[in-house]
C-alpha cells in the first residue's frame, strides 16, 4: 500500500469513529494524518503483532487529543481490529485521548506538553545504551505554548541527541482560535534554531517531502535533535471542515458523513 | 541525610546498573560523588522540572529506575502535573527525592519551605510517600526505593541529623519502628520530628511510648489497629500542613477501621502540625518550627 | 504636570553597594555572593536614572516596576535600599537572622520589593501580567524585569516571552544578568543557552547586549530602550562575571554557596575600600 492510500483510509475511519462515537477533534486528527501514513508505512521500524518489540522505533503522541488519526493508523497495520466497535466504548482502552494500554501506543498523552520530555528522556536511553533505534514526537502548535516544550527543546542539543525528531503539525489553529490570534508562535523556525535545533520546514501533506525528510533523519543522513515544522491545514481532506476551528470540536452527522466519505474517494 | 542518601545511592547503583540520578541543577557539594562514579548515569538536567520528570519517566520507560534529586517544592509541586501523568498513571519507577523537607532551609524564605509536599503527592495512586527520620531510615528507604518498581517520594532533612537507630535498618520498605515501649499514650513521630522528640525533656519525663513512622503513604493498617487497642491517646508529629498530611493519614486510617468495625474505639488523636499558615519572617529550622507550635 | 515620579537621580556608587552586600552576607553568615555581586551594576544604574518612584510614597500606584525574578540577588537590592534611607544599618546587620524580614531571597512583604523570588521563573510571569495591566490602562508604567541566565531554563519563562511578544507589551523590560554560571557550574555544560539575544529576536523582542558591568554603556543601553518606539518588548542581555569586584570571586561558582570566614571578609572588605 502507499502512504497515500494509508492516509487516505486513516481519514475514512477517522470520520467514521467520529460519527459513530459523537467524536470530536477530527480537524487535527486530518491534519496529522499524511504525517502517520508516511511515518508507518515509509519510515518507522515496527511489528504489530509484537508491539513491544525492543527494537522498535518510538513514537510519542503528544496530541493525544487528536487520537482517532493514532488509532487509525495503528489498527491499518494490524496492531488490533476492533477499533470502530470499541471506541470510547465503556470498559475498553479506547479513551479518547490516546492510552498507552493500546498495544502501539508508547505514552498516554491528553496533557499537552508532555511527550517531547519523555522523548528526550527515551532518546537518551537508547544513546547511552547504544541502540539503533529512534525517538519520535509528534507536537501540536498549540501545545508549543507550554513552557515545558521549551525546557524541552533546551535539553535536547545539549545531550547531543542526534536521535530524536520532533514532527510538529503545525495547522495554525488551537482550541480557541488561531494561534497568529491567541498566542502567535511566528517565526517558529527561528526560535527552534535559536535553541539549536536542526529545523527544516516541510508541506505537511506533502508524501513525497515528508518521506525524503523523515526518510533522511532515519537513516541518520539528517542528524537530530531534528524539528520537522510540518505546515499544514486543519481537517485537511475534507472541504467542510478545512481550516475550520469548529472542527475541533464537532461530530460529522449522517449528511456529512456521507459527504466526507465521497471527498475522500474521489482522492483515491 | 542527604549525604547518607548519596552515599547509600552511590553503593546500590554499584550493584545495580539501572540506578540513574537526575537533578534539576541542585545537588551542589552533595551529588558529585555519583556524577564522577558513573557519569553515564548521572545528569543535571537545569533548572527545569517538567522536563526533569519527563526525561526522568523517558528512561524509566527504557528500564531504568531513575532517582529525580532537587530542593523542596522544585521536583514536587512545581512539576506536579508530569508526576501524576507521566510517572504514577504509567507506573514508572521514578523516585522525586526532595532535600530540604519542611523548614529546613528556613531563612531563606518561603519559597524553600515544603510544607505541602505530603499533602499533593499522597492523593497520587501508586505513589509512595516517605520522610525518614534519621541517617538509618534514610538508607534504608534509599535502599528499599532502589529496588522497587514504580514511583516513590523521599523527603529528605538537610544535613546534621543525628542516628536515633542504633544500627543500620532492613530495607523493608513501609514499616513503623517502636523506639519506646510506655502506655496510656503514643508519640508518633514522622520525618525530622524524631530528632525533636528525642530532645525534648517532657519526652523523658513521661511514661510515653514513642514510634517512628518515616511512611505517610502507604499507612499500615494492622500497626494502626494494634495501637488503637492499646493507647488512650496518640500524639502526631509532622512538619507539614494540618491538612492532608500525616497526622490527617492516621485520623482516615482509623475513622476507616472504625466503620469496618476493626476497631472497637478510636484513641485521641492530638495533631501536632502547621496549623495552615505561611511563615513570613526569616529563621532557622528550629526557630520557625517553634514559632508554629510544632512540638510536644 | 509636576510627577511626583522620578529615579533616584542621585550617584549609586557600584562600590559602595558591593560593600553593604559583603556587610550583609558576613554578618548573616549567608550564600549567593557572587549571584549579588554580579548584577550591582545594573540595579544601580536602573535605579539612579530609569526606576520612577515616588520617594514620599513607595506605594505610589504609577511607580515603575523593578521585579527581582532571580530572588537569590536580593542582596544587592538591599544595598540600594540602604542608600535610599529604607533600611538602616540595624537592618543590614540583622539580615538572615531569625525573626528579621530580611530572607535570604526576595519577599515581596519587604517594602520596595515587588514580587517575591527564591523560586525561579516565576517573577517574570508576575512581570508581563503587571505589564499586560499597564497597557490595558494605558499607562506608561515600566516593569523591569530581572532574571538570571540560568533562570532562563525554566519553561515559565519562555511562556511569558511568547505572550510579551504576542501582546507587545513594549513597557516590558527582560533584563538577564548573563553571568554564564547556574548553581551547579558553568551554564555550557549544564544547559547551553546559546545565544540568548538570537533567542530574544527570535521570541519577538527588541533587544540590545552590553557589558552589564559598563555603567556608561548600561546608561546609554536603556536610554535607548525606553526612548524606543519600537511596539516590541525590549530585552537587555547583560554580560556579567560571577563575584564581580572581589577578585577570588570573580567567575569562581563556589561564591554561589560559600560562607565568608574572617580571613575572607576581611580580604574582600580589602579589595571593596573606598
Amino acid at each position: 500500500m502507499s502512504s497515500e492510500n494509508l492516509a487516505r483510509e486513516v481519514r475514512e475511519l477517522c470520520l467514521r469513529l467520529c460519527h459513530k462515537h459523537r467524536a470530536s477533534h477530527i480537524g487535527g486528527a486530518y491534519s496529522v494524518a499524511d504525517i502517520l501514513a508516511v511515518l508507518y508505512q515509509d519510515i518507522l521500524e515496527f511489528h504489530p503483532e509484537d508491539a513491544g518489540w525492543e527494537g522498535r522505533d518510538r513514537l510519542f503522541y503528544s496530541k493525544g487529543h487528536a487520537c482517532t488519526a493514532l488509532y487509525a493508523v495503528l489498527e491499518k497495520k494490524g496492531f488490533f481490529q476492533n477499533l470502530l466497535e470499541e471506541f470510547s466504548v465503556d470498559g475498553t482502552y479506547f479513551t479518547s485521548h490516546v492510552n498507552h494500554h493500546i498495544p502501539g501506543v508508547e505514552l498516554s498523552t491528553g496533557s499537552l506538553g508532555h511527550a517531547l520530555g519523555v522523548a528526550c528522556g527515551t532518546a537518551l536511553a537508547g544513546k547511552t545504551l547504544g541502540k539503533s533505534w529512534k525517538s519520535f514526537a509528534i507536537l501540536s502548535d498549540g501545545e508549543l505554548d507550554e513552557g515545558s516544550n521549551w525546557e524541552a527543546f533546551l535539553f535536547a542539543p545539549q545531550q547531543k541527541l542526534t536521535n530524536l525528531c520532533a514532527v510538529i503539525d503545525y495547522n495554525k489553529i488551537q482550541s480557541f482560535g488561531r494561534i497568529a490570534e491567541v498566542l502567535d508562535l511566528e517565526p517558529l523556525a527561528d526560535k527552534l534554531r535559536a535553541f539549536r535545533w536542526q529545523c527544516l520546514e516541510v508541506d505537511g501533506h506533502d508524501h513525497q517531502a515528508l518521506r525524503q525528510a523523515l526518510g533522511d533523519f532515519k537513516t541518520g543522513k539528517t542528524p537530530g535533535p531534528l524539528a520537522l515544522v510540518c505546515h499544514t491545514i486543519k481537517g485537511k481532506g475534507v472541504s467542510f471542515m478545512e481550516n475550520q476551528l469548529a472542527w475541533h470540536y464537532k461530530s460529522p452527522n449522517d449528511a456529512q458523513l456521507e459527504q466526507g466519505l465521497k471527498e475522500l474517494a474521489a482522492h483515491a | 541525610m542527604r549525604s547518607t542518601f548519596l552515599s547509600t545511592l552511590l553503593d546500590v547503583a554499584k550493584h545495580n546498573d539501572k540506578i540513574f540520578l537526575l537533578c534539576g541543577d541542585l545537588g551542589y557539594s552533595v551529588l558529585e560523588p555519583f556524577a564522577a562514579a558513573f557519569p553515564q548515569r548521572f545528569l543535571n538536567v537545569g533548572i527545569a522540572e517538567q522536563n526533569m520528570i519527563a526525561v526522568a519517566s523517558g528512561l524509566a520507560k527504557e528500564g531504568y529506575n531513575v532517582f529525580v534529586y532537587s530542593l523542596g517544592n522544585f521536583p514536587t509541586l512545581r512539576c506536579l502535573e508530569q508526576i501524576r501523568y507521566d510517572v504514577c498513571y504509567h507506573n514508572l519507577s521514578v523516585k522525586v527525592v526532595a532535600v530540604g523537607g519542611g523548614y529546613s532551609y528556613g531563612p531563606l524564605g518561603t519559597s524553600h519551605h515544603t510544607t505541602e509536599d505530603f499533602g499533593v503527592l499522597r492523593t497520587l495512586p501508586r505513589m509512595r510517600v516517605a520522610a525518614p527520620g534519621d541517617p538509618h531510615e534514610t538508607a534504608a528507604i534509599t535502599r528499599y526505593y532502589g529496588s522497587l518498581a514504580g514511583p516513590g517520594y523521599l523527603r529528605l532533612n538537610k544535613t546534621g541529623e543525628f542516628c536515633v537507630h542504633p544500627q543500620s535498618l532492613e530495607p523493608v520498605g513501609p514499616t513503623t519502628y517502636c523506639l519506646k515501649k510506655g502506655k496510656t499514650t503514643a508519640v508518633l513521630a514522622n520525618g525530622s520530628m524524631l530528632q525533636d522528640v528525642f530532645q525534648d525533656p517532657r519526652f523523658e519525663l513521661n511514661q510515653w511510648a514513642l514510634f517512628s513512622v518515616p511512611f505517610v503513604k502507604p499507612m499500615d493498617l494492622d500497626w494502626l489497629v494494634g495501637l488503637a487497642q492499646e493507647f488512650e491517646e496518640l500524639i502526631s508529629l509532622e512538619e507539614h500542613q494540618l491538612s492532608c498530611g500525616f497526622g490527617s493519614a492516621l485520623a482516615e486510617g482509623l475513622m476507616d477501621l472504625y466503620s469496618q468495625g476493626k476497631i472497637s474505639r478510636v484513641p485521641r488523636l492530638k495533631r501536632v502540625a502547621i496549623p495552615d499558615v505561611f511563615v513570613e519572617h526569616s529563621g532557622s529550622q528550629a526557630y520557625l518550627k517553634a514559632t508554629v507550635g510544632l512540638k510536644l | 504636570m509636576n510627577s511626583p515620579l522620578k529615579p533616584w537621580g542621585k550617584q549609586i556608587d557600584a562600590r559602595s553597594l558591593r560593600r553593604t552586600i559583603l556587610q550583609m552576607a558576613w554578618a548573616g553568615g549567608s550564600v549567593h555572593l557572587g549571584s549579588s555581586f554580579s548584577l550591582v551594576e545594573l540595579v544601580a544604574v536602573l535605579y539612579q536614572h530609569f526606576i520612577r518612584l515616588n520617594w514620599a510614597d513607595r506605594n505610589d500606584d504609577a511607580r515603575d516596576i523593578l521585579a527581582l525574578s532571580k530572588g537569590h540577588g536580593v542582596m544587592a537590592l538591599y544595598a540600594c535600599f540602604r542608600e535610599f534611607g529604607w533600611l538602616n544599618d540595624a537592618d543590614i546587620q540583622g539580615y538572615f537572622s531569625p525573626k528579621n524580614h530580611l530572607k535570604g531571597l526576595s519577599s515581596a512583604h519587604v517594602p520596595g520589593i515587588e514580587v517575591s523570588g527564591g523560586s525561579l521563573g516565576h517573577g517574570i510571569t508576575v512581570s508581563t501580567g503587571m505589564a499586560l495591566a499597564s497597557k490595558l490602562k494605558g499607562s506608561d508604567r515600566r516593569v523591569f524585569a530581572l532574571l538570571g541566565d540560568g533562570e532562563m531554563n525554566e519553561g515559565s519563562v519562555w511562556e511569558s516571552l511568547l505572550f510579551a511578544a504576542h501582546h507587545q507589551l513594549n513597557r516590558l523590560f527582560v533584563i538577564v544578568d548573563s553571568n554564564r554560571f547556574q548553581a551547579m557550574g558553568e551554564s555550557s555544560l549544564i544547559l547551553n543557552m546559546g545565544s540568548l539575544k538570537q533567542k530574544f529576536e527570535a521570541f519577538g523582542f527588541e533587544v540590545i547586549e552590553v557589558d552589564g558591568h559598563n555603567v556608561a554603556d548600561l546608561q546609554n543601553a536603556f536610554e535607548r530602550l525606553v526612548t524606543s518606539t519600537d511596539p516590541r518588548p525590549k530585552a537587555l542581555v547583560a554580560h556579567t562575571i560571577k563575584g564581580k569586584g572581589v577578585s577570588f570571586m570573580e567567575n569562581n561558582n563556589d561564591w554561589h554557596y560559600l560562607r565568608l570566614t574572617e580571613e575572607t571578609y576581611q580580604a574582600a572588605l580589602g579589595e571593596l575600600s573606598p
